[in-house]
């Protein structure tokens, strides 16, 4: 009964959320002058139309591993802002080393993850460092590292350094194919390796957290840090090695694309995945399947923006319509949670015996 | 005690470090002041411009008008999109001309625009999706579109692409449209060196990339040229692969009250929606400023401060786009030229105003001397 019930909060609030936010959505739409309706048709056709669907997924597997990383902060009140940022240098500097070693094909992939996952969590470490030993807020130490990556990046790409000019464009030496990522042909596109890994991620996210030690003492420290001290639990060494798993999830975003697709970290590679991370974490609730299906929905409407720019209806209504999405998931958790707290406080209240001379 | 000793003998070293380093950074400050040969402050030594025999840089006659009724255009923009007052702009302008003067349909032309820090599959979709409707040619505007174009016309063969800022792509159905940004802008840099009253003049940049970097080269030649002794401040707004620096007005206004403040009187502003800030700057200042990709005097939205924007450094996407519509409508799309410079008219500088008027033979005889191969305009710094 309770699981059932549960269960039913968890879907009836997103749904009535994504609900609310298509209606508003096809308002704005209406208001604008174009169709709502050739807005759903468009959108639903596109996935049907060369390889949007396969980019769907691929999209989403790196929100996914930003969504990851972000909530692992989340679950202990930790507010990592700088995944951006630490994602960004990882994927630079891994790209800059995958270019430039020379190793056989599986031994290569693997020491380019294992750099990325190494310069995610150093990113990270200074913040970390600074928050459990000086009580500085990582959000603001985060937000300011990303700024710094941003420099970072633009030193070590430059000509001089680590980078080849290419056009206008610049980019870290290519990944030879002894470091690729080999992905699953589907159709005319391909759905790159890493998206399994990032599903393995997944189910390691939930075991770590719900089936561990380390994870209930990262989880109680978020509920109430002085409780957990005083159940013995190290609150330095659970924010450190709680961000500093952050920043090493974070450090595998730019992966997926860098090892299945582009092969270098040029000036034009994506930004923005840490931020989305955010918003998809809040929407999946912290929860890896919730976080999954998140992932896949924000890439879904990611490409949606562009199908509809094509056929000339504003791609901003995305933009809106994510917003609304992630606001109204929000206010809908809050009313779900609130009709069932007065549910159980009236099925408590019909349970006790009432008192005597109170029946008429 | 023996321990006090020994403090008190490395204090003695720093305070003796300190006092050289200090002594070193004054000289070095002083040495900087006073350079420039002796001559007096805003005086520059002009060198006169060569002279060129003028059949030698006759510009490319104007191509014949084609029928582009039955084409259907598409057009993918780089981020900002049509209305920037800057580069995409100019790639929009390009397309209104094309339907003003070939016949195009407007309803058969399709534009579409990238979004910020967008993944390399929107890009390859966007053009993707426009091949697939039927849209041929397909027109990319801006080098972030390069391996899209790459992926898409290999799956289109028979649909012809352009891409705008961009050489790398070597497909038949690919034609390249770049320009030669550093000529343009040796002539602007050269109008900056004869009008300054300072001999200091300023540079700011979008974002450090090597496309921007091609507008300083060739600005900073052009200065040089004229007057060898010149100052010439050169700053960028944010650096490689942070693209803010082309729209960050209040950062432009910064560094261009910075660059006015230490003795510029003149700054070129390569930095798309950003040279906005460095407008207002050198209206505050009382400065002069150079404006970058279009003839951004005639800008409708900056009215207010055109006083200040002596000329622009011209870089024609209109006349490439158009070109490359009226070359796909002719069938002349091989004789299109390799590369947009001052002898097609693919880059120059504007004379609204009338600023540079007491200085067009010069600059004119620069024009010559690029145009005829005298003056050769490096395109890195």
């Amino acid at each position: 009964m309770t699981a059932v019930a549960r269960l039913r909060g968890a879907v009836v609030a997103p749904l009535l959320a994504i609900g609310v936010a298509g209606l508003l959505c096809a308002v704005a739409l209406l208001v604008s002058g174009a169709s709502p309706w050739t807005a759903v048709t468009t959108v639903l056709s596109q996935l049907g139309s060369g390889t949007v669907a396969v980019d769907t997924v691929n999209s989403a597997a790196v929100y996914y591993l930003a969504a990851l990383a972000v909530a692992v902060g989340f679950q202990m009140r930790l507010f990592n802002i700088g995944v951006e940022g630490q994602f960004r240098v990882a994927a630079c500097v891994a790209a800059i080393v995958g270019g430039t070693v020379v190793l056989p094909p599986v031994l290569h992939t693997l020491l380019i993850i294992v750099v990325a996952v190494l310069t995610g969590a150093a990113w990270i470490a200074i913040p970390a460092l600074l928050k459990a030993y000086r009580g500085v807020s990582e959000v603001i130490s985060t937000i300011m590292l990303n700024a710094i990556a941003t420099g970072m990046i633009a030193f070590l790409i430059r000509p001089e350094t680590f980078g080849e000019l290419r056009g206008n464009n610049i980019t870290t030496p290519p990944i030879p194919e002894s470091g690729w990522f080999p992905g699953v042909p589907v159709g005319s596109g391909t759905i790159f390796g890493m998206v399994f890994v990032a599903a393995a991620l997944g189910v390691g996210y939930w075991f770590l957290l719900g089936r561990t030690r380390f994870g209930f003492e990262l989880r109680a420290s978020g509920e109430s840090t002085t409780a957990a001290s005083a159940g013995g639990v190290n609150a330095r060494r659970t924010i450190v090695v709680a961000l500093l798993l952050s920043g090493a999830i974070a450090g595998l975003i730019g992966l997926p694309e860098l090892l299945g697709r582009d092969h270098a970290y040029t000036l034009s590679s994506p930004q923005g995945y840490g931020f989305t991370g955010i918003a998809i974490a809040l929407l999946g609730r912290n929860h890896p399947v919730g976080i999954a299906l998140g992932a896949l929905l924000w890439a879904f409407l990611d490409k949606s923006a562009v199908a509809l720019d094509v056929v000339g209806i504003p791609r901003e209504i995305v933009l809106i319509m994510q917003g609304l999405i992630v606001l109204s998931v929000v206010v809908a958790y809050e009313l779900v949670r609130r009709m069932e707290q007065r549910a159980e406080q009236r099925r408590v209240a019909a349970g006790t015996p009432e008192p005597v001379g109170a029946a008429s | 005690m023996r321990i006090d000793q020994r403090i008190g003998r490395r204090g003695r070293l720093v305070t003796a470090i300190a006092v050289m380093a200090v002594t070193a950074l004054a000289l070095a400050g002083c040495a900087r002041d006073t350079g420039g040969g002796g001559t007096a402050q805003g005086e520059c030594e002009r060198v006169p411009p060569p002279s060129v025999p003028a059949e030698s840089a006759q510009p490319e006659p104007e191509k014949p008008k084609a029928d582009a009724s039955a084409l259907k255009v598409g057009l993918a923009y780089d981020i900002g999109g049509r209305g920037d007052a800057s580069f995409n702009d100019a790639a929009a302008a390009g397309l209104d001309r094309a339907v003003a003067e070939l016949g195009l349909q407007k309803a058969n032309t399709r534009e579409a625009t990238a979004q910020p820090g967008e993944s390399e599959d929107a890009g390859t979709t966007r053009l993707r999706q426009l091949a697939e409707q039927g849209f041929d040619p397909v027109i990319a505007v801006g080098f972030n579109y390069a391996t899209g174009v790459d992926t898409v016309a290999k799956e289109f063969p028979q649909t012809q692409f352009a891409i705008v800022d961009d050489d790398t792509v070597d497909l038949p159905n690919v034609t390249p449209l770049v320009f030669a940004e550093e000529q343009g802008s040796f002539l602007v840099g050269a109008a900056a060196a004869l009008t300054t009253g300072t001999c200091a003049i300023g540079f700011v940049g979008g974002v450090d990339s090597p496309l921007i970097q091609k507008f300083e080269a060739g600005y900073e030649q052009g200065a040089t040229a004229v007057a060898p002794d010149i100052r010439i401040n050169a700053d960028y707004i944010s650096p490689a692969g942070d693209f803010s620096g082309f729209n960050d007005a209040t950062r432009g206004t910064e560094i261009a009250a910075g660059q006015y403040d230490s003795g510029a009187d003149i700054s070129f502003a390569a930095a798309g929606q950003s040279n906005q800030g460095v407008f207002a700057a050198a209206q505050a200042a009382g400065t002069r400023a150079i404006g970058v990709d279009s003839d951004q005097y005639n800008s409708p939205q900056l009215t207010d401060v055109r006083d200040v924007i002596m000329t622009s450094m011209i870089k024609r996407v209109d006349v490439a786009v158009y070109d490359y519509v009226n070359a796909v409508a002719g069938n002349t799309v091989d004789a299109l030229p390799e590369r947009f410079d001052l002898r097609n008219d693919g880059v120059g500088y504007s004379t609204s105003g009338g600023f540079v008027d007491d200085i067009r033979p010069q600059l004119e005889a620069y024009k010559a001397a690029i145009m005829a191969g005298e003056i050769q305009v490096s395109s890195t710094p």
